[in-house]
């Protein structure tokens, strides 16, 4: 290795970077989680102040566990982020297969057309969505934020997906095929254990966005049994008055399941990687 | 069991033309080789064979059977891959047995046969294994294994080889030699590498640019190419190319002659030279000579000689083992 790349200076250069990066980053998170469980005077009079004793208030957690609905409300987000990730990564890993697996006429249309999906937010389409539901009939209800969240997720699931499939061997499936393994084995048996690498990429990706949505959930489906928790929180933000307290508990709550998905997903990426592949 | 026949075999993408016309003939329990340089159509051909590859036009026919609309695990067929393919996630049993069990036998016959395989490749320590924590030669043995279990009419190899060293490609070389006489299977077999084309073959199919150049024997290609391209492809160093007017011989346009047909001699021969370059291999020793009366040419002595670069040498070619081509590149016989 040459000297210049592992020189002191230029390594901690390096670090720090990565350490400010890392410290924006998690300072709002933290900054969230300690005044959640301050008093509401300290919030507003010291908020960069860890709770002492003396301004050590749990007030926010009881007020937003005893609202009651919101047990419903964490479900609810749960029940469509987790739906919406498992939609988006089975839909997008096949569409991305038979991209770059098969050779058909308007492939490549097929993949641009899909791609389009990432340049263009899916919110300009609100309207027309919401008309859609209404006609269907599937205003609040779970289902129409998953359809919605699916729609969303699949162009990037299928960008990044396909470019990963790719790289998995011809012969491989080759191999499949003539040890008489159907099209549908070769893709669940021997590719998708393959790219599960980016299979966590994506479902990473994919649920950040859902589970921190406001948009949707306010428009499709904002009854009380379909609120999730990031529209749920909203009840604390009045026009004039708003309980912080409240507010940054209900936000310190909704972390800690994505924050369980993540490392169950990171935790794939890390086998992913070291299982070892056709060579 | 286990002929092919090939009829007028056509493969194009697009407007480029890779297979233009083969028609072959494979008898049973033959050994097969395809050989010819890097895009010469042979690996399109092999896959053509598999089912991997649908043929533009042309019939295949395995065992007398048409299977041009067969789906490859139908065919009866097992093939082995450069880049051994093997299952990533399963253990080298499983590699070996998921054709059987794709294909609905009974368990006991996929253990028996997995036994009998892996007892032909001394596998059966590895067997529990998976293929990551394998060398090279023991994955390749695995993905040969994987073909014995299948049992089938035809095994197509595709540049089994390549990815090994040198000393492990001479021994899965000698194993490969020892399962053809053993199974007595019919296999087709894929490189670009004439050594091994030479060693294994029964018979030798020369391909380039998609057109069939000579089928036969290792020794017929030796001694009796029937073009320029078959003539300069097989033996190594290459044939030596001399324009016949130079000789003086007015019935061919080229005469060929191998380095190891021609002798030296410090004091007297046919053709006066200098010597260019040297290379001592202990067993050989190849001189690289460039004359005025016929160019640069090669010679192969057998064993230690002490040539220098600048000695003026005199060479004799063997006159019976001068090759004539005609203008179109065809031997005249």
């Amino acid at each position: 290795m040459s000297k210049a790349r592992t020189s002191l200076t230029r390594t901690s250069l390096v670090h720090l970077a990565l350490i400010g990066y890392a410290i924006i980053s998690v300072f709002p998170v933290f900054l969230t989680l300690i005044n959640s469980m301050k008093d509401r005077n300290a919030i507003f009079r010291n908020p960069m102040q860890l709770p002492t004793p003396e301004t050590f208030d749990l007030v926010g957690y009881t007020t937003v566990l005893g609202q009651g609905d919101f047990a419903t409300y964490f479900q609810n987000s749960f029940i469509v982020t987790v739906a919406s990730i498992a939609l988006v990564l089975l839909f997008g890993a096949m569409a991305a297969f038979a991209l770059s697996e098969y050779r058909f006429r308007g492939n490549t249309l097929m993949g641009l057309y899909l791609a389009i999906g990432i340049m263009i937010p899916i919110r300009l389409g609100t309207v027309a969505i919401l008309q859609g539901m209404v006609a269907t009939g599937l205003v609040n209800t779970l289902t129409a934020l998953v359809l919605v969240y699916t729609a969303q997720g699949i162009p990037l699931a299928v960008f990044i997906l396909s470019e990963f499939m790719r790289t998995v061997s011809d012969d491989l499936k080759n191999a499949g095929r003539i040890d008489g393994l159907s099209e549908y084995a070769i893709f669940f048996r021997l590719v998708l254990p393959l790219v599960r690498p980016a299979m966590a990429t994506v479902a990473v990706f994919t649920m950040i966005p859902i589970w921190n949505d406001l948009w949707f959930p306010l428009i499709l489906a904002p009854s009380e049994a379909t609120k999730t928790v990031t529209l749920g929180s909203q009840i604390f933000i009045g026009q004039f008055v708003t309980n912080w307290n409240a507010v940054l508990a209900a936000l310190s709550l909704a972390i800690l399941p994505v924050l369980i998905l993540y490392f169950i997903f990171s935790r794939q990426l890390i086998r992913g990687i070291t299982s070892g592949a056709v060579k | 069991m286990g002929s092919l026949q090939l009829k007028s075999v056509r493969k194009s993408f697009g407007t480029v033309d890779v297979i233009k016309g083969i028609d072959l003939d494979v008898k049973d329990g033959e050994f097969v080789i395809f050989v010819g340089p890097s895009g010469c159509g042979k690996s399109t051909l092999l896959r053509i064979i598999a089912g991997l590859e649908d043929a533009t036009s042309g019939s295949i026919t395995i065992d007398g059977a048409e299977v041009v609309t067969v789906p490859p695990a139908k065919r009866g067929i097992a093939m082995v891959f450069q880049s051994y393919a093997l299952y990533p996630h399963l253990t080298v049993k499983d590699n070996m047995g998921l054709g059987l069990k794709q294909a609905g036998a009974p368990k006991d016959e996929i253990e028996k046969r997995v036994a009998k395989a892996s007892g032909m490749l001394s596998l059966e320590k590895y067997l529990a294994r998976r293929p990551a924590e394998l060398s090279g030669g023991q994955r390749q043995r695995v993905a040969i294994g994987r073909a014995i279990v299948r049992e089938p009419k035809l095994f197509l190899f595709d540049e089994p080889l390549s990815n090994l060293d040198a000393a492990l490609r001479v021994n899965t070389r000698l194993e490969i030699a020892r399962l053809h006489r053993e199974l007595k299977a019919t296999m087709i077999y894929v490189t670009h590498d004439q050594v091994e084309a030479m060693t294994l073959a029964d018979k030798i199919v020369v391909l380039d640019a998609g057109v069939i150049q000579q089928v036969g024997s290792p020794m017929e290609l030796y001694n009796r190419p029937a073009n320029l391209f078959v003539a300069g492809f097989i033996g190594s160093p290459g044939m030596n190319f001399i324009d016949a007017e130079r000789l003086g011989i007015s019935d061919a346009r080229t005469i060929g002659v191998r380095p190891e047909h021609i002798t030296l001699s410090r004091e007297s021969g046919d053709w006066q030279a200098k010597a260019v370059h040297v290379e001592h291999l202990g067993a050989d020793t190849i001189v690289y000579l460039e004359s005025e009366k016929v160019g640069a040419f090669t010679v192969r002595l057998f064993g230690e000689h002490h040539y220098q670069p600048d000695d003026v040498v005199f060479a004799t070619p063997a006159a019976d083992q001068m090759h004539r081509f005609d203008a179109n590149g065809q031997a005249i016989r």
